[in-house]
């Protein structure tokens, strides 16, 4: 017992070193599928050190570094999902309309099963969010997916901060309806924007006054000491919005929020933001055009609450033709296992281009999360995330085979062993699940609300 | 009355008459009509599922039915005729596990009539609550699904769920089989998880008294038939029993004419599932499997019970150390163990996705040909409507789509759906979104 204990922990160990480590590999003769400079017939990808070195024909590899044979096979950038709870210790402070102060990065598990399953179908990076219970809910974390490695070696180094806004029936009915507290309706959720952003521009003029008021007391030590303005953490991040140092991503459904958020961020001056879900979006595509707004959007789910019944699945092409950069994500621990196949359905609905479908899951979600210098595509000088497909990738019938983080191997079909945890939840035995998931109640769990059903006593949990 | 106020009168009379003509169509379920008579669809691939393929080929449809699959056909000069060259044509697709028309907001009580009070409803019937008209209707069949099962699914017996064709103004003029199952939720002899904290034998004893319950319930069904039957063979000199509504709902299934629906996830639950179904007791039900996600761990069990198994493709495997694929594998498991499969969404607005359920199926293990075999013959015969629905073949319902390629591929079209001989416009809110706002201000 104790022996596979210390094994179980030397395992840990080895797995968490190798994951701050980077690779170098070289793929041969596969379709490249470079997302921003088309598809490239027999074509060899050098990886060294975790970057993209090379792309052309006939590369030799380096001494030292394994050479693999794609012939026939598929190379694309990692998937990158802009909207995912899934390794969340915890998803929502939901005690409050305005928790800005919270961010996920305590709350990431490197550990968790889910992460292993999602690099298996392609995904190298998620953006991992705070719930949507909260109009202005906690900052997120962009992460690589590299299982395994420690809280600080999940995070994607120098990626933009960025912020979880909730608009509609979420945040609603956590606080008007749960809680008896403002807001109630969608009228009034603007105006805990606008009153939090107001009280974020007084806190920071005041606050700057004080400081400097303080400095020159302590040189002069002369006249009255100023009356402090206590630091606040919850109105420093809203000034940061402000001040355009963070992206917003805003979980938001109907056409009407949508106009009204951009509305109050033209009023503030807030640039750069991504509407998630947006089933409504395509209402207003010239609007999200005109003000460069993002969508990040489901690819055909609808209709499972009120604010999504006047949807349709043609939301992505209706907005990709309207010129606004929009994403497939997921929210979903099993949706992101096969985003290929989600983005896909742009096409059946709509008919969007292979290309431009791709996109959806590759460049434009690194643009939502201003990490399109790195990832997204397969380019000289960018990260080496990087998935080998038995087909083209947005084939059904394609396979991942092979999925790489900076140019490190974690996922290989081939080695695949049958249990992949590196972690055992000690107060489980191996028989029990950890939770079974009924197919006949059928719906899929809105991750965004998790921890808040607590306020919804009486309310069917799974269906919200 | 003047010239001018009667002038305003007829004006007024047919400014109603178009409001009302208005508000009747934008509340319609489509609003096209569909085409009804004759129709040659030609120089299409015919996948006819039980006759092999058939390139260059020839259907006719005549009503309700199709008349003639061949190829080489002369096509009579009153048929409407679609050409269809380099086009493919299946078989209407069929759900055999949804709550279509049942659930239209799953987040708004008021719209929910799958889920019933009380652990035994044997008597309320899927057929009842199906709504002609939802939305979600018209969505699931310009996809090629053609016609589902739909059933509650709250309780232990949750009801009788439904095959209904997905066109139609009225839930009787759409019904395949009203009565089509009877859907019962096994009860789990399993902890349900780490929070679950009972012991051992609580678990124990508590599955075993649900299973006393709805043995229960049956065996009185069986009492209360046998009686009724006397009753009705020979009323002389007998006292006629009061009806009893829950097990008099009852009967086709203790009969074993109406199969039951077991609602069945984990391997050990299987196995108890079967142990119940194969006993001497029970040798007169006809079992059906539902959900079997955990049925590739005991997929011989299940095949040598000899029960056939509605299952999906895209769920998360169950526990931590399960392998990856093994959702997907479960369907090609099964039938390789021998079990009969069909493939279903478990779905309500999304019903469309059954076409790549069944695609993921068939990438891992069913193969193309069995995996579209599991969401056409397969749900029909064990249902047993495949005197009517499921494949290609002369006399049966018209029930049809014809497509630009694989349909199991996110790339493919699907072009024009016949639903029991009807040609159903190729419209739903989704395309009628589309349609309006791609170009938004465009208005001339």
């Amino acid at each position: 017992m104790k022996k596979s204990l210390l094994t179980l922990l030397a395992l840990f160990t080895v797995i968490s070193l190798q994951a701050q480590e980077t690779g170098s590999v070289l793929i041969k003769n596969a379709t490249v599928v470079t997302i921003t400079n088309g598809e490239l017939e027999n074509t060899d990808v050098l990886i060294r050190d975790g970057k993209i070195t090379r792309i052309g024909e006939n590369l030799s590899a380096p001494r030292g570094v394994e050479t693999i044979d794609a012939t026939g096979k598929y190379l694309s950038p990692g998937i990158i999902d802009a909207h995912s709870h899934l390794n969340t210790v915890s998803t929502n402070e939901s005690r409050n309309p305005v928790t800005a102060e919270v961010t996920m990065e305590e709350s990431v598990n490197p550990n968790d099963i889910a992460i292993y399953r999602a690099i298996a179908g392609g995904t190298t990076s998620i953006h991992l969010m705070h719930g949507s219970a909260n109009v202005i809910g906690g900052q997120g974390e962009t992460l690589k997916l590299r299982y395994g490695a420690s809280q600080d070696g999940m995070r994607m180094a120098n990626a933009p901060r960025t912020i979880k806004f909730a608009l509609g029936e979420n945040p609603t009915r956590v606080h008007g309806q749960g809680s008896g507290i403002h807001p109630r309706t969608r009228m009034s959720v603007e105006q805990v924007i606008r009153e939090h952003f107001d009280m974020a521009i007084d806190y920071k003029r005041n606050r700057e006054e004080y400081l400097t008021a303080k400095t020159t007391y302590d040189r002069r030590k002369r006249g009255v000491p100023p009356v402090p303005v206590a630091q606040n953490l919850r109105l420093e991040v809203l000034s940061d919005i402000i001040d355009g140092e963070i992206l917003v991503h805003c979980h938001s459904y109907r056409a009407d929020e949508i106009l009204m958020l951009m509305r109050v961020f033209n009023d503030y001056g807030v640039k750069n933001y991504t509407f998630q879900h947006a089933n409504e979006a395509f209402k207003v595509a010239p609007e999200l055009a005109k003000n460069g707004a993002h969508t990040s959007i489901f690819a055909d789910w609808w209709a499972y609450k009120f604010e999504v019944y006047y949807s349709t699945a043609y939301n992505a092409t209706i907005l990709n033709e309207n010129g606004v950069i929009n994403s497939i994500n997921s929210d979903s621990d099993e949706l992101i296992r096969h985003l290929n196949h989600e983005t896909g359905k742009t096409i059946r609905y709509g008919q969007t281009s292979v290309e431009d479908a791709l996109k959806m899951i590759t460049i434009n979600p690194a643009i939502q999360l201003g990490i399109e210098d790195r990832v997204g595509s397969i380019e000289e000088g960018k990260d080496g995330d990087v998935v080998i497909w038995s087909g083209h990738p947005i084939s059904i019938y394609s396979k991942v085979e092979q999925t790489y983080i900076d140019g490190k191997k974690y996922f290989d079909l081939n080695e695949d062993p049958a249990d992949m945890r590196i972690s055992v939840n000690p107060g489980q035995d191996y028989e029990t699940a950890s939770f079974s998931s009924e197919i006949l109640a059928g719906r899929h769990v809105d991750a965004c609300m998790e921890d808040t059903f607590i306020l919804f006593e009486g309310t069917n949990h799974s269906h919200e | 009355m003047s010239r001018g106020r009667i002038m305003k009168s007829i004006i007024k009379y047919i400014l109603v008459v178009l409001l009302v003509a208005g508000f009747g169509q934008a509340n319609a379920q489509i609003t096209e009509k569909p085409g009804f008579g004759k129709y040659a669809i030609t120089g299409a691939t015919i996948h006819t599922v039980t006759n092999g393929t058939i390139e260059n080929g020839v259907v006719l449809i005549e009503g309700k039915y199709i008349t003639l699959v061949g190829n080489n056909a002369r096509v009579p000069a009153d048929f409407t005729k679609i050409e269809a060259d380099g086009k493919h044509v299946y078989p209407g697709f069929m759900d055999s596990g949804s709550q279509l028309g049942l659930v239209e907001i799953n987040a708004v009580p008021v719209t929910v009539d799958s889920r019933e009070v009380g652990n035994f409803n044997p008597n309320v019937v899927a057929f009842t609550a199906f709504n002609p008209h939802s939305v979600a209707i018209p969505v699931t069949r310009v996809s090629g699904v053609t016609h589902v099962m739909t059933a509650p699914s709250s309780g232990r017996i949750s009801g009788q769920g439904s095959i209904m064709n997905l066109w139609g103004y009225s839930p009787d003029s759409m019904a395949i089989d009203a009565r089509a199952g009877m859907v019962v939720s096994w009860p789990s002899s399993m902890k349900r998880g780490s929070f679950d904290r009972r012991s051992d034998k609580e678990i124990k004893e508590e599955f075993e008294e649900q299973v006393k319950e709805l043995d229960d319930m049956l065996d009185k069904a069986r009492f209360y038939n046998s009686m009724m039957e006397a009753y009705e063979d020979d009323p002389n000199g007998k006292e006629q029993p009061d009806k009893n509504i829950y097990l008099e709902s009852m009967r086709e299934t203790v009969r074993g004419e109406t199969p039951v629906v077991i609602s069945v996830t984990r391997d050990k639950d299987i196995l108890e599932a079967i142990k119940w179904a194969t006993d001497e007791k029970n040798e007169d039900l006809n079992v059906i499997f539902y959900n079997v996600q955990e049925g590739w761990r005991v997929a011989d069990e299940i095949a040598e019970a000899g029960i056939p198994c509605l299952v999906k493709a895209l769920y998360l495997p169950l526990r931590p150390y399960d392998h990856i694929h093994r959702p997907y594998e479960n369907a090609g498991a099964l039938h390789k163990a021998g079990v009969k499969v069909a493939i279903i969404s478990g779905e309500i607005e999304n019903v469309r996705n059954l076409s790549f359920e069944a695609g993921y199926a068939a990438a891992y293990g069913l193969g193309v040909e069995e995996a579209l075999k599991a969401v056409t013959i397969n749900p029909a015969q064990i249902f047993g409507i495949d005197d009517m629905v499921g494949s290609i073949e002369e006399g049966k319902m018209a029930n049809l789509f014809i497509s630009d390629g694989d349909p199991f591929e996110p790339v493919t079209q699907i072009e024009q759906v016949f639903i029991s001989g009807y040609m159903i416009p190729m419209v739903s809110r989704h395309t009628q979104l589309y349609e309006e706002f791609l170009d938004r201000d465009s208005v001339e």
